[in-house]
């Protein structure tokens, strides 16, 4: 059976996805099971920002969270579009190889007008992430 | 080329030189289309044009935020290069973004980054995206970076503080 049927909201982040430009660019995709949700950013020569080194780009990277940590709250809300950023902070922890990227996010709190977000990316462990974002969003419909 | 090696401008003027080859030399960088416009010590200009690939929101056409926070790093990790008087590169540690109102919908963002104070293996940035002038702000960052260490030698990458 397809664990997306379990949750409705699992259809509309799909479309969301299909939807903006700026996820296609990156060409991310995401598998939801239930209120869970992994992110996976299929590894693209675009995305690289050191040649050198073959880095992929911070930039990529915190835009890859940050689209995560987007969906997570949209995911468990009942919001008709996905929220508003008002900041995030990220952590560059390890360098990004030229490989597939992971992410999950968690809501540490859904507030009434704000959601706090805590977000990682990995590669190899997940225990080892490569990246983490602390993001707040606009979550009040105004 | 600059052969000055006390000159406190060296670096900001060899990357002043060799601008193209920083605009065209990373992949993702060319995937959004933004590029480095003017370098001065520890001072980085550039423009990120809007473009339909980069749309966050389709309803509207605003850029996503991920595209300000790339344009963002970038600039302010290239204005710690400039900060130095020898050739050092640097890692971002961390990066904050303030979202203040969303880019328009067709026009071109201004990014600006400072470093404003280099450390024996730290330095410290400021940097603000905006529309034409720095009074119609969307988005300010804040940033720390890892200098990277040279492969020859152990000279350290002084700095001073910059008004």
């Amino acid at each position: 059976m397809n664990p997306n049927l379990t949750n409705p909201r699992a259809d509309e982040v799909d479309a969301i996805l299909k939807r903006v430009p700026f996820a296609q660019t990156l060409g991310m995709r995401c598998e939801v099971m239930g209120d869970e949700m992994t992110a996976i950013l299929p590894f693209q020569e675009k995305l690289i920002g050191n040649v050198t080194i073959r880095a992929l780009h911070g930039g990529a990277i915190a835009s890859f969270l940050e689209l995560t940590a987007m969906l997570q709250v949209f995911l468990v809300s009942d919001m008709p579009r996905p929220p508003r950023p008002i900041n995030i902070t990220i952590d560059y922890l390890r360098q990004g190889h030229a490989k597939d990227l992971y992410a999950r996010a968690f809501v540490m709190k859904m507030g009434r007008r704000m959601a706090s977000v805590r977000a990682e990316a990995w590669q190899e462990n997940r225990a080892d992430p490569v990246s983490a974002i602390t993001a707040h969003f606009m979550v009040a419909q105004d | 080329m600059n052969d000055d090696k006390n000159d406190p401008d060296r670096i900001a003027a060899v990357m002043r030189e060799h601008v193209d080859l920083m605009n065209s030399a990373v992949p993702w960088g060319n995937e959004v289309g933004f590029q480095v416009t003017k370098v001065e010590r520890g001072h980085v200009w550039g423009l990120q044009p809007w473009a339909e690939n980069l749309v966050g929101d389709p309803e509207t056409g605003v850029i996503h935020g991920g595209v300000i926070t790339t344009f963002l790093d970038n600039l302010s990790g290239m204005a710690c290069t400039a900060a130095m008087t020898k050739l050092r590169f640097v890692a971002t540690i961390d990066l904050r973004i303030d979202y203040m109102r969303p880019a328009e919908k067709g026009l071109d963002i201004i990014g600006e980054a400072e470093c404003y104070r280099v450390t024996k293996s730290v330095c410290f940035t400021r940097a603000w995206a905006y529309h034409e002038t720095r009074d119609r702000l969307i988005a300010t960052s804040a940033g720390t970076f890892a200098i990277n260490k040279p492969r020859f030698g152990s000279q350290s990458p002084q700095g001073k503080t910059l008004p």
